[in-house]
């Protein structure tokens, strides 16, 4: 119900945007080539007053090769030539400039600095410059562009600036672009002299997270004036009850996002544990060896890293897969019915999987690139951004989740796996191949470590150890959400996950963790078949 | 199941310390001459009722032969009033004193209910002599049984029971070892050592031959008197040839009850065992 | 007096070579003279004397595993609790002659900059009181936990992996400074015990008889239990545990008590082994520890006793001789050993022994 609510908030905001887009775009005016050029000409001129009247000009030309003209200009960078008087824009190299001419946009090779004389400005011109160049970008068509080029003027606005973002305002349909520039002018009015401004501008802030916005209220907090002081301290609060909040939300999702490692590590598991009854010891071991998957595609083709890791999921299933198959054949498969066996004999196995890779890739942790799509993040507000990496990884815990559900109840391979699992005779019986059903089984469970592997690359160090570090929390969450209940081990992952983040920041990570296991190990006396208990005749 | 229901399980009294609410089982108070009370029990799996509000009683002393078809609860009901099965509802006493539903099973088997298995389970790994041992009646508390040695007198109730089952001859004999037919007996013996108030026998006489099977009836009319005895089986000229009262289970109640006489020319109990 | 030791032969031997030893070896290292052939150096009677300690712990874990069914991976946290403990005494002992000669506090808390000593330090310097922490603390923790998993019958690799996961959160804990022992470098540094240097041969060789003799009660105690009706009744839990009920035990208070007796031994093997090797830290309460003294147990023969002693000594110096000969093959090996052995060798050397014998 919850989300729904504030789903139908968003909603309008965006579809405003979305409706407005083509608008916009339309609306550009043409570009006015001829008064550019004559406005170029005339920057030339000595006098300061006479090149003020040339940057007006030039900005009111609407031409779109204004901006790197003043950028340049407002850098020291615009000079003309002292020859043919063409204005260039000119990059300091190691003997001169590599210059190149504002009309045409064409490189004109090399000059000596003798051969050049500079488009001088001094502090008014530079002011007009710099509110040129925002008032231009402050009409590019993306709402994008526009939104960042308000948020460059926090802190930085002059009279000027102030100016153009009012006039601007009037005529801005893109209404996230219309609330920053709102914002900021609220801002400005903090420090008006005008009391009623200052109340004004208080009432409308309070809804504001910036961090702008709390400095300039503590501020005024103290302000003498008790109305004043007064609404700041309410705006505050409202505005510190908003933080909170945003921080239990992101606490959340760092939760949803340990819990979502979790799920990945342990769902293999909840296969081969949970369906098929084989305690596989060795199972952090076929994460790790997904991990060194990814590292060598990634090695393979260094020049496609985005690419490699997509690669890498199939190829870290086949690896892990037949890794596992080929352990269920030699191993396990002698040792059904006796679980404590196997959990010895596949702990052995654990050590000499360890052992081989820290013998080819040296005992040493290697690092595997992040792909660009998955760094930087999503903002939400001001309190609230989300890590991109951290987002895919939920999206593909609950995608690998979906495909796994399908496969086992959906195709012909769950339907045996789920027969041999509950009447191994009466499923031989039934003409299925039991032995060989077993295998595929374990090498789904394992494949399906090795693509844990490839995500867990993504966030944590690459190295011999890293199986160890999982094993015993995959056990937990299929132990806590129930045997043989992969819905148990989705939800066990994840509340585990969020309990862990929201006890994290008042016991450390480490204590938090400690608490955790405590927990699980006293809820399994309580309930020692899970959150989740598979149905049946115990006996 | 609901999310109420769910979270309701989660918290089950039964499951937490209860040893807040001992009660003493040391002394069976039988003054009104029934040693078993099995009043308005209930128990479900998963939605099917094993268990339909089942009642009746077992007098001191007497030998109660139950029958019934396949799935009708039998087995089910022995769980329930040895303590591994907890009904929904309904209450079972031993005595009047005793209140079954509160007690773990080796606290039922303390205060004087035995049990003889359907599928006979005895300790494979022991030989018979160990096997008597172990069920031998007395303190079974972890010190004693850690300072328990064999006095002579038991050491001859041990034999005896050896002669009685039949099994003198094979005393060092791994219990693994035996026939289907011998494990019977054997566990027959580990219940002769309990020397319970209260025998539960389910299907004694399955894999028996039909001397063993005369011999069988005859140790458990016998035992009757003395104790009191609740025979589940299958093979109706056994339950004939010893029965005095004999009840008749389906689909979890009693559906008839009296000699066995009264009960084969019962027309509903007929149908039950006939058809439809 | 040893009744408990008719009819088993490995146990017999084993006390015969331990009286032998505790004769011997004091000889051979304190009386033969330096560069005579027969003298025993004093490095390698400290070996000696921790591998006495594994197989004390070997026997711990045998008892529960190879005879009640129960596969402990919380073992290697009892014998560290019990080294903790006597670490602790240990570090109390050191005075002002750690680095820091501050007479009251041991080294890694002058540099935590703490003022005193956390309560519960508090009695360690008195060794008896140390000496019953020993015993007491890792019993306790073994109380508790199988108080709680036993009573709601938490059985087979569910048990074992809770204590596997009760061993983990330990060791996290462990490593963590704020917890007053020693954090990652653990207690170390240690000058005396009971007043004589640790690095005297003499010292070096009553702890070897310390824990020979410690060996030998344990396992004449161990033994005791076995051939007692409750060591039938423990098989027979092991076997089926069900039924055990039926005839009126108490199933979880024998299984509580057992595994409580076997973390004291444990607990009391950690305190030989610190003081012999000198340290100890968190990496003792790793889960690879506690499951590879299991497999001590798994090759000499479970439910032998003798074979837990068997296995601890073949082990242990299989690994002292590799990681010293070839570090790299020593994971491998034990690797391989875990497989071998359960797949080819279910009753460890005793197995084959008895199985000699069945021919013969
Ligand atoms: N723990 C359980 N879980 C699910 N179903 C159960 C359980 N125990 C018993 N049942 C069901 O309850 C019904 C009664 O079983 P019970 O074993 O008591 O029958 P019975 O009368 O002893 O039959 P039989 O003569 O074949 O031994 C059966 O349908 C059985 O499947
Ligand atoms: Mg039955």
């Amino acid at each position: 119900m919850l989300s729904f609510v504030t789903k139908n908030r968003f909603l309008p905001v965006w579809l405003l945007g979305l409706c407005l887009l083509p608008a916009l775009a339309s609306a550009t005016p043409p570009v006015g080539s001829d008064a550019f050029a004559q406005a170029v000409e005339r920057l030339q001129v000595k006098s300061y007053k006479e090149r003020e009247a040339a940057v007006a000009a030039l900005i009111s030309s609407q031409d779109e090769r204004v901006k790197p003209v003043l950028e340049a200009m407002l850098n020291a960078r615009l000079f003309y030539t002292k020859k043919d008087k063409i204005t260039v824009i000119g990059i300091k190299t190691k003997d001169g400039f590599s210059i190149t001419g504002v009309l045409d946009q064409k490189s004109l090779g090399n000059a000596s600095k003798s051969q050049l004389k500079k488009i001088k400005v001094n502090n008014k011109l530079r002011r007009i410059l710099r509110a040129g160049i925002a008032a231009l970008t402050l009409s590019d068509p993306a709402p994008e562009v526009r939104l960042s080029a308000v948020k460059q003027m926090y802190g930085k606005l002059g009279n000027a600036g102030i100016q153009i973002l009012t006039t601007h305002f009037e005529t801005e349909t893109d209404s996230k672009v219309r609330e920053e520039i709102q914002t900021l002018l609220h801002i400005h009015d903090l420090s008006s002299d005008d009391r009623n401004t200052v109340l004004k501008a208080v009432a409308a802030l309070s809804k504001s997270l910036h961090p702008e916005v709390r400095n300039k209220l503590e501020l005024l907090k103290d302000s003498t004036d008790q109305e004043i002081s007064a609404a700041s301290g309410d705006a505050l609060k409202h505005i510190q009850e908003q933080l909170a909040f945003y921080a239990k939300v992101k606490t959340a999702f760092f939760g949803l996002s340990l819990g979502s490692v979790l799920v990945l590590a342990a769902i293999g598991l909840a296969i081969t544990f949970g369906v098929m009854g084989v305690i596989n010891m060795a199972h952090g071991e076929l994460i790790m060896l997904g991990a060194y998957t990814t590292y060598v595609i990634q090695q393979l083709m260094p020049q496609y890293i985005g690419m490699s890791l997509l690669v890498a999921i199939p190829a870290a299933f086949l690896v892990s897969g037949a890794v596992g198959i080929l352990i269920e054949r030699l191993v396990i498969r002698h040792l059904y019915g006796r679980p404590l066996e196997t959990l010895l004999a596949t702990f052995g196995i654990s050590l000499i999987l360890q052992q081989t890779v820290r013998t080819i890739f040296s005992p040493l942790n290697r690092s595997v690139e992040t792909p660009q799509w998955m760094s930087g993040f999503l903002e939400i507000n001001p309190a609230l951004s989300l890590t991109y990496n951290r987002l895919y990884i939920i999206l593909f815990c609950l995608l690998v989740f979906a495909v796994l559900f399908l496969v086992i109840k959906k195709t012909s391979l769950g339907l045996s796996v789920r027969a041999v699992s509950q009447n191994r005779a009466m499923a031989r019986a039934m003409g299925i191949r039991a032995s060989r059903v077993d295998a595929l089984t374990f090498g789904l469970g394992s494949g399906i470590a090795g693509i844990a592997g490839v995500a867990l690359s993504q966030i944590t160090n690459v190295g011999p150890n890293m199986g160890q570090d999982y094993i015993i929390d995959s056990f937990m969450v299929v132990v806590f959400g129930g045997v043989g209940n992969l819905w148990g081990t989705l939800i066990g992952g994840f509340s585990l996950g969020i309990a862990n983040k929201f006890m994290e920041p008042w016991a450390g990570a480490v204590l938090a963790k400690i608490l955790v296991l405590v927990f699980i190990i006293l809820f399994i006396q309580k309930r020692p078949r899970g959150l989740f208990p598979q149905k049946g005749r115990v006996n | 199941m609901s999310a109420l229901a769910k979270i309701r399980e989660t918290f089950r009294r039964d499951q937490v310390f209860d040893f807040v609410n001992k009660q003493d089982y040391s002394r069976v108070d039988t003054s009104h001459g029934q040693i078993l009370y099995v009043e308005d029990v209930s128990v479900s799996f998963d939605g099917f009722k094993a268990i339909n509000e089942l009642n009746f009683y077992i007098e001191v002393g007497e030998l109660r032969c139950m029958i019934g078809p396949n799935g009708a609860g039998k087995t089910t009901m022995m769980d329930i009033i040895t303590g591994k099965t907890r009904p929904d509802q309904g209450s079972v006493w031993f005595g009047q004193n005793i209140n079954l539903l509160k007690m773990t099973e080796p606290e039922i088997a303390q205060a004087g209910v035995g049990r003889k298995f359907q599928k006979p389970t005895v300790f494979e790994h022991h030989d018979i002599f160990e096997n008597l041992e172990m069920a031998m009646a007395g303190n079974k508390g972890v010190w004693s049984t850690f300072r328990a040695r064999l006095s002579s007198e038991q050491h001859d109730q041990i034999a005896s029971v050896m002669e009685i089952i039949g099994l003198s001859d094979c005393a060092k004999q791994r219990a693994g070892a035996l026939s289907h037919g011998q494990k019977q007996w054997l566990e027959i013996g580990m219940l002769l050592m309990q020397n319970p108030k209260l025998l539960l026998v389910d299907e004694p006489v399955a894999g028996m031959t039909h001397q063993e099977m005369d011999k069988t009836g005859e140790l458990l009319t016998s035992l009757a008197g003395e104790h009191s005895v609740v025979v589940v089986e299958h093979d109706m000229d056994f339950v004939r040839s010893i029965a005095k009262k004999v009840s008749v289970l389906h689909q979890g109640s009693i559906l008839a009850e009296g000699s066995m006489d009264e009960v084969q020319n019962n027309q509903r109990v007929i149908e039950v065992y006939l058809g439809e | 007096m040893f009744y408990m030791l008719k009819g088993d032969r490995g146990g017999q031997a084993l006390l015969l070579l331990l009286s032998i030893a505790v004769v011997l070896v004091p000889v051979l290292n304190l009386v033969v003279p330096e560069g005579h052939a027969l003298h025993v150096s004093t490095f390698t009677v400290t070996l000696l004397g921790k591998y006495l300690a594994f197989a004390l712990l070997a026997v711990a874990v045998d008892l529960v595993w190879g005879y009640m069914g129960i596969l402990s991976l919380g073992h290697g946290a009892f014998f560290a609790l019990g080294g903790y403990a006597m670490g602790m005494y240990l570090m109390l002992q050191i005075g002002d002659r750690g680095v820091y000669g501050n007479p009251d506090l041991p080294d890694f808390m002058v540099f935590l900059n703490w003022q005193e000593v956390p309560w519960f330090w508090q009695g360690f310097d008195n060794f008896w009181f140390a000496m019953i922490m020993v015993a007491l603390v890792p019993g306790l923790l073994a109380f508790v936990f199988g108080a709680l998993a036993f009573r709601s019958r938490v059985t087979g690799v569910y048990l074992s992996i809770m204590t596997q996961a009760l061993t983990y959160a330990l060791m996290l804990a462990f490593f963590r400074n704020e917890m007053g022992f020693g954090g990652n470098n653990g207690l170390t540094d240690f000058k005396d015990i009971l007043g004589f240097s640790l690095q005297s041969d003499s010292t070096r060789v009553a702890l070897f008889i310390a824990s020979a003799a410690a060996l030998a009660l344990g396992y004449l105690a161990c033994r005791a239990i076995v051939v007692s009706r409750l060591g039938k009744v423990v098989v027979a839990i092991r076997d089926t545990e069900d039924r055990v009920r039926f005839i009126g035990y108490r199933v979880d208070h024998i299984k509580l008590a057992i595994f409580t007796f076997s973390a004291v031994l444990a607990g009391i093997a950690g305190a030989l082994y610190v003081p012999q090797v000198g340290i100890i830290n968190p990496g003792e309460f790793s889960p690879l520890r506690s499951i590879e003294l299991v497999v001590w147990v798994a090759i000499g023969g479970r439910a032998t006793l003798y074979g837990a002693v068997l296995g601890a000594f073949i082990v242990n110096y299989s690994k002292t001789y590799l990681t010293g000969a070839a570090p790299e093959v020593w994971l491998f090996a034990l690797g391989a050993l875990f497989v071998l052995v359960t797949l080819y060798l279910p009753n460890g050397l005793a197995g084959l022994s008895k199985k000699k014998e069945a021919a013969a």
